[in-house]
C-alpha cells in the first residue's frame, strides 16, 4: 500500500497548491487508526512556496523490532508533535543509551530477584511426606516459624542463643552448603537463606545435641 | 630519499606501532609504501564496509592481527534493525582462502556465525587470540570449535555478546594438550559449564593471567580456581554467595590473600554482601574495579569496598553508590582516571541515585580524571562549570541525563553554558556525548573550542541547522558524528559535502533530512555510501523526495555499494 499525496500545480512558476500533512507521524501499518485520527487540518489545501516546511512529509513507520526488550512497543509516539513534551522515558526507543546486553542483564536480575524463588525441601520427623517452601517470601525467622508451624501443626518454642530451643518438642534444623546440620536461628536471616539447602524439623529428644550448651 | 637498504627501513618501521603513524609512513613515498605494506602485521578497520577483504589481503600479505568493526554505534541502543549487516563471514572466508597466517581477530558489533568460527578455528594453525565485543549470531557450539581446534590459543575474550547457549561442553573441548591460555573471559555466557573441566583447564594453564567467570560458577569453584592460579592479574567473579561462617568461605579468604597479583576485579554477578570482606586484602592493589554488573551490592557495601581501593585508576559502578558514595570515591581514589556510573534502574526516576553533586565531588577529589561516563537524573550549569574548572584533562566526556531534554533544575536554563565550559577548558577532548536541554548555542561552543574532537553524540538537542553547521565547520578532526531526534535538515547536511570524506561516518535518525537531499549527496559524492533505513512495510522505493528520512547512515568507502544489504536498506 503506498499512500500517495497528489500535487496540484497552478501554471505559474513559483506558486503551487499542495496537499500538506502536518508534522504528525503517519503510521502506515495502522491505516485504520490513521483514518480515525484524520482531522480537517491535515487535509487542508493551502498555498505554499516550494521548500517550505509544511510540504515535508514523513512516513515514519516504526515496526516493532524483534529484539526490542523494553516496553516501548511501537515508538510512533515519539514522532508526534515536536512542540509537545517528549514522551515518557519508557516509550523512547534507544533511550537511555545503554547497551542491550547491559539492559537485559539488569532486567534479568530484577525479575529473578522478584520471581526466582529459593525453594528448599522441608522434612519433619514422623511426617509421611516432605514439603517445599520458598525462603524468599519470608522476611525473617518469626515468619518462617509461623509458616512451618502452620504447615506441620507443631510449635517451635522459644529460641535462645545459650540453649537453642530447649524445652520444645520439635526443633528446626537445616543443612548448610558444607553439608553440616545446623540449628536454625543462630546466624542473621540473610546469611541463613543463602546457606540453607534444606530444612529438617527434628524431635526435641534428638535435637538435644544441637541446642545444649555444655 | 632512501639512503638505507630496505631491511634497515623495515627495522625502523618495527618501532612504529600506532596505526595512524604507520598509515602516515606509507604515504611518504612509493618505496616506503612498499616496505610498510610488506612489514605491516596489525591492521585496524573501523568500518568493515570501507574496504573489502580481498583488497586488504592484497595490500598486506604479512597480516597477523585484524580488528574489524561492523554496525554503527547506535546499534547498541536498538536503533539499527536486525540483519542490517556487519557479517564477518566473507572476511573469514577470504582470509582462509589466502595465505595469510592470521593470529589475532578482534571484532566489535559484528554478526558472527558458528560456521565462521569453525572455519576460523580450522584455517589458521597459529591462531592465538579471539576477542568478540558486542557481537551476535553465534552459539556455544562456535565457541567449542575455537576451543577444540586452536592448538595454541592464548586468548578467548567474549565481552557482552548475545550468545545462544546450548549448554554444551564447550569448555571441555579444550584438549588436554592446551596449556597456552593467558586470557579466558566467558562472563557473558548464560549457561552451565562443566566445573571440573574448568578447574582442570586452569590447573594446566600456568600462563593464565586473566580469568572472567560467568554467573554459574559458584564460590567453592572460585576457591579451587584461585588455589591453582594465584598468579592471576585480572579476575572476574561469577557467583559470590556463601555463608561467611562456612569452611569453604574461610578457605577462600585464605587463598585470596595469596593472590597478590590481582590488579583488576569485576563480575560479582550474584553476590552476598556479607561476603565482601574477604576481598578487602586485594583491594589495596587494584587499579581497575568493575561492579557495574553487581546490583546485589548496595550503596554501603560499595562504599566500604571502595574505601580500601586507594590505587584505583578505573572504576565502573552502578548509580546506587549515590552522591555520598561518590564522595567517598573522591576522597579515597586519588589516582582515578576513568569513572563510569551506570543506571541501576534505567526507567525508574524514583530512586534519584546520583546527581550533579556526585560529579562535582569527583572532579574536586580526582585531579587525574580524564574519562567519564555518567548517567544521572539531573545536571546543572553551575556543576558543569565547576567540573570544568577542576578537570582540564578530559579525553572522553559522556554525560547522560536520563530525562532526555531536562533543563538545569535550579535555573531552568538549557545546559549550553555548562557544556560550553567543559569544551573550553578541556582542550584534549576527543569524545563527547551531550544530553539535557540544549540549544544551538552549545554547538557554537563546540565548534569554537573542541578542536581535537573526534566523536560526537547528540540526542534531542539544538534548534536549527545552524547547530549542526557549527559542528561541521568548527571541528576539524571530527571522525564520527551521530545524531538522533534533532531539528537538523537538508541545509546542514548539504553545506559541506566534502567534509564527510574526512570522516568515518555520519548517522542521522529522526531528524529533518529529506530523501531528496540524501539522493543529492549520494550523487555528488561517489566515495560515500549513503544508506537509508526504511522500516515501513512498503518496499517500493519510489519515495517522494520531500519525504523525511527516518534513519540515514553514511560512510566513506573505497569499494562502493555493499552487496549484503537487507531489503529495508536503500543504497543511493
Amino acid at each position: 500500500l503506498i499512500a500517495t499525496f497528489p500535487n496540484i500545480y497552478i501554471s505559474t512558476t513559483v506558486q503551487y497548491i499542495d496537499l500538506s500533512i502536518n508534522q504528525s507521524a503517519i503510521n502506515l501499518q495502522s491505516i485504520m487508526v490513521f483514518e480515525k485520527d484524520l482531522n480537517l487540518d491535515a487535509t487542508e489545501l493551502r498555498l505554499g512556496l516550494p521548500g517550505s516546511s509544511e510540504e515535508s512529509l514523513r512516513i515514519s513507520n516504526k515496526r516493532a523490532l524483534p529484539d526490542m526488550n523494553d516496553d516501548s512497543g511501537v515508538a510512533a509516539a515519539k514522532k508526534c508533535d515536536q512542540e509537545t513534551a517528549p514522551p515518557t522515558k519508557a516509550q523512547v526507543v534507544g533511550w537511555p543509551p545503554i547497551r542491550s546486553y547491559r539492559k537485559n542483564s539488569l532486567q534479568t536480575k530484577k525479575t529473578e530477584a522478584e520471581t526466582g524463588g529459593m525453594y528448599v525441601k522441608v522434612s519433619m520427623d514422623g511426617a509421611p511426606y516432605l514439603r517445599k517452601i520458598d525462603l524468599k517470601v519470608y522476611k525473617g525467622y518469626p515468619e518462617l516459624f509461623k509458616a512451618l508451624e502452620d504447615m506441620f501443626k507443631f510449635k517451635v518454642g522459644k529460641y535462645s542463643e545459650r540453649e537453642g530451643y530447649n524445652g520444645s518438642e520439635f526443633v528446626p534444623t537445616y543443612e548448610d552448603k558444607d553439608g553440616d546440620w545446623m540449628l536454625v536461628g543462630d546466624v542473621p536471616w540473610e546469611m541463613f537463606i543463602n546457606a540453607c539447602k534444606r530444612l529438617r524439623i527434628v524431635r526435641g529428644s534428638e535435637a538435644r545435641g544441637l541446642g545444649c550448651v555444655v | 630519499m632512501n639512503y638505507f637498504p630496505d631491511e634497515v627501513v623495515e627495522h625502523v618501521f618495527d618501532f612504529i606501532t600506532s596505526h595512524k603513524d604507520r598509515n602516515s609512513v606509507s604515504l611518504v613515498c612509493k618505496s616506503w609504501y612498499k616496505i610498510e605494506r610488506y612489514s605491516r602485521q596489525r591492521v585496524f578497520i573501523g568500518n568493515c564496509y570501507s574496504i573489502t577483504p580481498q583488497r586488504l589481503i592484497a595490500r598486506f600479505p604479512g597480516l597477523k592481527s585484524l580488528t574489524l568493526k561492523g554496525k554503527p554505534h547506535f546499534a547498541d541502543f536498538n536503533l539499527v534493525p536486525h540483519d542490517w549487516g556487519g557479517f564477518v563471514d566473507p572476511w573469514i572466508k577470504a582470509l582462509a582462502k589466502s595465505r595469510i597466517g592470521l593470529e589475532e581477530l578482534r571484532l566489535k558489533r559484528m554478526v558472527v556465525s558458528d560456521d565462521s568460527l569453525e572455519l576460523l578455528s580450522k584455517s589458521f594453525p597459529n591462531f592465538k587470540s579471539l576477542v568478540l565485543v558486542s557481537c551476535e549470531g553465534f552459539t556455544t557450539d562456535g565457541v567449542a570449535a575455537i576451543a577444540a581446534n586452536c592448538r595454541f590459543l592464548r586468548e578467548l575474550d567474549l565481552q557482552e555478546n548475545e550468545v545462544e547457549d546450548h549448554r554444551g561442553h564447550w569448555l571441555s573441548c579444550f584438549p588436554e594438550s592446551c596449556t597456552s591460555l593467558v586470557s579466558l573471559n566467558f562472563a557473558c555466557l548464560k549457561g552451565e559449564i562443566n566445573l571440573a573441566s574448568l578447574e582442570r583447564l586452569v590447573a594446566r594453564s600456568p600462563n593464565l593471567k586473566s580469568l572472567r567467570l560467568n554467573r554459574v560458577v559458584p564460590l567453592n569453584t572460585l576457591q579451587n580456581l584461585l588455589m591453582r592460579a594465584p598468579q592471576l592479574v585480572d579476575l572476574g567473579i561469577g557467583s559470590y554467595v556463601d555463608d561467611p561462617s562456612s569452611e569453604v568461605f574461610s578457605k577462600l579468604k585464605a587463598v585470596i590473600q595469596l593472590c597478590n597479583s590481582i590488579r583488576s576485579l569485576s563480575g560479582f554477578l550474584e553476590v552476598a554482601p556479607c561476603c565482601m570482606s574477604a576481598i578487602y586484602p586485594i583491594c589495596e592493589n587494584l587499579t581497575f574495579l568493575n561492579l557495574s554488573y553487581a546490583p546485589g551490592l548496595q550503596g554501603n557495601d560499595l562504599t566500604k569496598l571502595v574505601q580500601h581501593c586507594r590505587k584505583l585508576q578505573r572504576l565502573w559502578i552502578l548509580d546506587c553508590i549515590g552522591d555520598k558514595g561518590l564522595g567517598v570515591v573522591a576522597s579515597t581514589c586519588k589516582e582515578l582516571q576513568e569513572l563510569r556510573v551506570f543506571p541501576s534502574d534505567p526507567f525508574d526516576a524514583g530512586n534519584a541515585a546520583v546527581t550533579e553533586e556526585g560529579l562535582v565531588l569527583i572532579s574536586a577529589g580526582c585531579p587525574k580524571l580524564n574519562s567519564l561516563l555518567y548517567f544521572c537524573h539531573q545536571m546543572t550549569n553551575a556543576a558543569l562549570i565547576t567540573v570544568a574548572k577542576n578537570c582540564t584533562n578530559f579525553i572522553r566526556f559522556r554525560l547522560c541525563i536520563l530525562d532526555p531534554v531536562k533543563a538545569d533544575p535550579v535555573t531552568n536554563q538549557p545546559l549550553d553554558e555548562g557544556f560550553g565550559a567543559i569544551v573550553r577548558s578541556n582542550k584534549s577532548l576527543k569524545r563527547l556525548s551531550l544530553s539535557g536541554l540544549l540549544t544551538d548555542q552549545v554547538f557554537l561552543y563546540i565548534g569554537m573550542y573542541a578542536k581535537k574532537l573526534e566523536m560526537l553524540s547528540i540526542a534531542f538537542a539544538g534548534d536549527s541547522n545552524k547547530g549542526m553547521l557549527y559542528v561541521l565547520n568548527g571541528c576539524k578532526k571530527l571522525r564520527k558524528l551521530e545524531i538522533r531526534d534533532c531539528p537538523f535538515g537538508d541545509v546542514a547536511l548539504l553545506e559541506d559535502m566534502g567534509k564527510y570524506e574526512t570522516m568515518r561516518s555520519l548517522w542521522m535518525s529522526s531528524c529533518e533530512v529529506t530523501h531528496g537531499a540524501c539522493k543529492t549527496l549520494a550523487k555528488k559524492m561517489p566515495s560515500l555510501n549513503v544508506e537509508i533505513i526504511n522500516e515501513s512495510e512498503q518496499l517500493e522505493f519510489s519515495l517522494d523526495d520531500r519525504l523525511l528520512v527516518d534513519k540515514m547512515y553514511l560512510y566513506r568507502t573505497l569499494v562502493g555499494h555493499r552487496k549484503d544489504k537487507p531489503e529495508y536498506v536503500l543504497l543511493l
